[in-house]
């Protein structure tokens, strides 16, 4: 049995024990999105019905893979957090939400690292 | 901790539906939304990787009138989301707590993210003289 009281336990912590760490990142990621969402979607109208071709022309001109590589980091670490905490606060089984959390975390990444590729592949593959 | 059986809080349906609520639940509803166009986004750039045919058949999707919809309606979900979040950015730092000015940033941000997807919009049809 502990000594410590419930408040002390608590304190700084919040329901995924892990206090302001979360709330500060995604403040962080959220901040990197506003210009690179804008950047985004200004890009996206130019590119709206392009082909492969057009396309690679756009990803090799100056700054279009920095930032698209940029975006996608901010996007899905932005993603992971914010569904962290959709998942924290539904998924109330102790073993489920445990899950939930690990995938949340293995699928951001993977489809972070998995765009970053092909975004490489396109830049300087065939 | 001693939760036992406490009376729990009534959910959202019994409360009438206001701004601010309505924000808020737009909020995360749009943040789900904008996961599920994360990984479209990751497809179409893994389909570009791939090779012309498989980007081909992603664009032909994306420029079917569903996909303009679902494109369409993530436009909308980044930019209501974008312009919440720096909402959100002004409570964090203790500005614009007052009622009357949450009422009045709710409405400055959904009317903004209307505004801003229809000029995307226009602007999108405009660099193909509508031919799509």
């Amino acid at each position: 049995m502990s000594l410590r009281s419930d408040l002390g336990r608590v304190r700084g912590l919040g329901s995924a024990n892990e206090g302001t760490s979360h709330w500060w990142a995604q403040r962080v990621t959220a901040i990197a999105l506003i210009p690179l969402s804008l950047w985004f979607i200004y890009s996206a109208v130019t590119l709206v019905g392009i082909d492969r071709a057009g396309f690679k022309v756009w990803l090799n001109a100056p700054g279009s893979i920095l930032l698209m590589t940029l975006f996608v980091i901010a996007l899905f670490y932005h993603m992971q957090l914010g569904l962290q905490v959709v998942i924290e606060d539904y998924v109330h089984n102790e073993r489920n939400k445990i899950v939930s959390l690990v995938l949340n975390k293995l699928v951001a990444i993977f489809f972070a690292v998995s765009s970053i590729i092909a975004l490489i592949k396109v830049a300087f593959g065939g | 901790m001693t939760t036992g059986n406490r009376p729990l809080s009534p959910h959202l349906q019994v409360y009438k539906p206001q701004i601010t609520s309505v924000l808020s639940i737009f909020h995360r509803f749009t943040g789900v939304g904008l996961a599920v166009g994360a990984l479209m986004l990751a497809y179409w750039l893994n389909a570009a990787a791939y090779g012309p045919e498989a980007f081909e058949r992603t664009q032909a999707f994306l420029t079917h009138w569903f996909g303009k919809l679902l494109l369409f309606g993530w436009t909308w979900a980044l930019l209501y989301h974008l312009c919440n979040g720096i909402r959100h950015m002004f409570w964090d730092a203790g500005r614009g707590l007052e009622m009357p000015q949450v009422r009045a940033s709710g409405w400055f941000v959904y009317i903004a993210s209307v505004v801003l997807t229809l000029l995307a919009w226009t602007a999108g049809y405009g660099m193909l003289g509508g031919s799509y």
